[in-house]
């Protein structure tokens, strides 16, 4: 470990620096000035936040003291249950745009709302039936060890870390741009002190204690969002005699719109939108390196089954505690000048759309519970930020560095100082980027990132698993093209052309790129490999068979905590 | 080696016998989801103004939540049906092909 001592040193000391700048800040905070923009400091929050990185920190020592090998820093050594995966997958899963994005999304437009969120469930029985038990069977750390199975090494292993990057840094800064305007908004703190605040706790978590520390992060964050969700719909929902009836009667008469809240709005425009939204979101889910590599921490196939079952069951008990939320604040946020800018209700809220969730919070809870809500959100994003981190630095360490510059002569102890290295250059660009981001609109880098995950990622996982005719060629054709289709489909779409380069008229018309660049994908992948009649190819068609056997058995299998 | 295990297994009777019955229930469950789902979307997007018909005359209830809600829960029973047969039904075939196969190398 001799090595990693000055990295060791750096992570605490950008620990204290950390928890000193938050005092100095709690210390220094008088009246708020910008108002309208900044909120006044929130003690509360703080305070409960505080107590978050004080216990997490504790988790992240204990588990630096058990994270030796590299299979325990990807994996925690293959020794979670299925039970505290499921917490951790969830945890992974519900980012702070589930919560205040989704209860937002119902409160504009009632149904909307709740079709998003069957949309963002509906990938996990089919992770199930299709793939979580190969994917254990066959994965050891990141997901290209299964594309890559019997495939050329060095450069399905490349593609698979380039689409991993790119889905992990668009994906990253939505996030850290995310942070830092709700932190602002929640906690009192200037915008870049709370982006560097998440990019340092990020380092530390995923630096020093692995994916041991990272999944921990995700428990904890998981069990503080479900119950701090519970809490605020009973609260809410008592107001209402927890009659759903009555609940509809009074939101439905209360909204704009209306009855039509009940319908759909925006997703109808135009079916293609709907169907594409659908697909991406769905299949999307099934190829974000952060989800696929949770599958690889626990000790077997029927560990991941269960991870699966009980992650979808608590993601499915979330989604509808928020759609009662998102319905609730209609009537108790809409309806109270308090969270009006200027006191004008139907105006703009105070902080911005996003805010519902919060203003419900401290609506039926007082400034107790919106402390706690806020803090959850914090702890959300940094668990969020650090399972993408952890995914980012293997895509460079494990495939890039050791599988294709050193050809899988890397030695260990190398391999995971590489991997170190990379989540501090991650956490840099991260932190860079989500400061150069800061007025920027960038809620299509999520879409953008399930569309990339699902037209590159996925098909290529997806056919290396069940179909024998997989080449490295076709495998390589599909993947370049699904990434760079849905890349160009983006950028040619309203969300980035019209809205961030200022051109008049988009020149793809949908927002949503999977519908076109997933089956695209498919079939290059396929018209590709079927015409490749090099040896090489008839070598990858036969190796088909042990992997299949692997695959259904689990012989072979990386064990857990075997290293 | 593990290659010839490999072999084994993949000439056991029983292999086959786990791989249809398992593809079998996979499939079917997966086509079910997919086909709900995707009929669910379909209405959405060519049927709109089915999602807020009232179940009775004078009900709070409408199509659409009761419409999500039961996929919700449907789905997350579909799961614990193939966990539980899996983890049980499968995985004992499993255990059964993996002791022949190992064996029968020695």
């Amino acid at each position: 470990m001799r090595p990693f001592t000055w990295l060791q040193r750096t992570a605490q000391h950008a620990a204290v620096a950390l928890v000193t700048t938050l005092a100095a800040t709690a210390a220094w905070a008088g009246p708020a000035v910008e108002a309208t923009e900044k909120q006044p400091l929130n003690l509360h929050a703080i305070v409960m936040f505080l107590v978050f990185v004080a216990g997490t920190m504790g988790i992240t020592y204990w588990a630096s003291n058990r994270t030796k090998s590299a299979a325990d820093f990807y994996t925690a050594g293959g020794g979670i249950t299925g039970f505290q995966n499921g917490l951790a997958i969830a945890g992974d899963y519900m980012s702070a745009a589930t919560l205040l994005g989704l209860t937002a999304m119902t409160y504009a437009s009632g149904l909307d709302g709740y079709i998003y969120m069957i949309c963002f469930f509906v990938g996990w029985p089919l992770i199930l039936f299709l793939m979580a038990e190969r994917l254990r069977n066959l994965g050891r750390f990141t997901f290209a060890d299964i594309t890559a199975y019997r495939l050329d090494q060095g450069k399905v292993r490349t593609m698979a870390s380039i689409g991993s990057l790119t889905v992990v840094c668009f994906y990253l800064i939505a996030q850290m741009v995310g942070a830092g305007q709700l932190i602002k908004l929640l906690f009192g703190l200037d915008y870049a002190v709370a982006v560097v605040a998440v990019g340092a706790l990020m380092m530390v978590y995923v630096i020093k204690g692995g994916m041991l520390a990272t999944t921990w992060v995700q428990i904890i964050k998981a069990c503080m969002l479900l119950a701090g969700g519970t809490l605020v719909m009973l609260l809410a929902m008592s107001q209402f005699g927890f009659s759903y009836s009555d609940l509809i009667a009074k939101a439905s008469a209360a909204h704009k719109d209306g009855w039509k809240i009940l319908s759909p709005g925006k997703l109808t425009a135009d079916p293609v939108t709907a169907v594409s939204l659908a697909l991406g979101l769905m299949f999307g889910t099934a190829g974000l390196p952060h989800i696929l590599m949770r599958f690889f921490t626990v000790t077997d196939a029927k560990e991941a089954r269960k991870s699966v079952l009980y992650a979808s069951g608590f993601i499915a008990y979330f989604f509808n505690v928020i759609f009662l939320m998102g319905l609730c604040a209609i009537l108790i946020v809409g309806q109270n000048p308090e969270f009006f800018e200027g006191g004008q209700v139907g105006g703009k809220l105070i902080g911005g759309g996003n805010m519902v969730a919060m203003h419900l919070a401290k609506a039926v809870g007082g400034n107790l519970l919106l402390g706690f809500l806020a803090a959850v959100a914090f702890a959300t994003i940094l668990a969020v930020v650090s399972g993408l981190a952890l995914a980012g630095a293997s895509a460079i360490s494990h495939d890039l560095y050791a599988r294709v510059i050193k050809k899988g002569q890397a030695n260990e102890l190398d391999e995971m100082r590489v991997s170190r290295y990379a989540t501090i250059a991650l956490g840099i660009v991260a932190v860079g980027l989500g400061i150069l981001f800061e007025k920027q609109n960038v809620a299509f880098m999520v879409g953008l990132a399930f569309g990339i995950a699902a037209s590159s990622n996925f098909p290529v996982l997806i056919l290396s698993m069940y179909w024998k005719g997989l080449t490295t060629r076709g495998a390589l054709a599909g993947g370049y093209v699904g990434l760079f289709t849905a890349v160009a489909l983006v950028v040619m779409s309203k969300s980035v052309w019209v809205a961030v380069l200022g051109n008049p008229a988009p020149l793809f018309g949908y927002d949503q790129p999977a519908l076109f660049s997933m089956p695209l994908a498919f079939f290059v992948c396929w018209i590709v490999s079927i015409t490749d009649s090099s040896a090489t190819a008839a070598k990858e068609k036969e190796a088909f068979g042990d992997q299949f056997v692997r695959a259904q058995t689990g012989y072979g299998a990386a064990g857990a905590s075997s290293h | 080696m593990s290659s010839d295990v490999y072999r084994r297994i993949q000439a056991s009777p029983k292999f086959a016998e786990l791989v249809r019955q398992r593809s079998r229930f996979a499939w079917l469950l997966s086509l079910t989801v997919l086909g709900l789902f995707y009929g669910f979307i379909l209405l959405v997007a060519f049927r709109p103004s089915l999602m807020s018909e009232r179940l009775s005359e004078g009900s709070m209830l409408t199509l659409g939540p009761v419409v999500i809600l039961s996929m919700f829960v449907l789905f997350w029973v579909l799961t614990a049906l193939y966990v539980r047969r899996a983890n049980t039904r499968f995985d004992e075939l499993n255990q059964a092909i993996l002791k022949e196969a190992v064996k029968g190398g020695r």
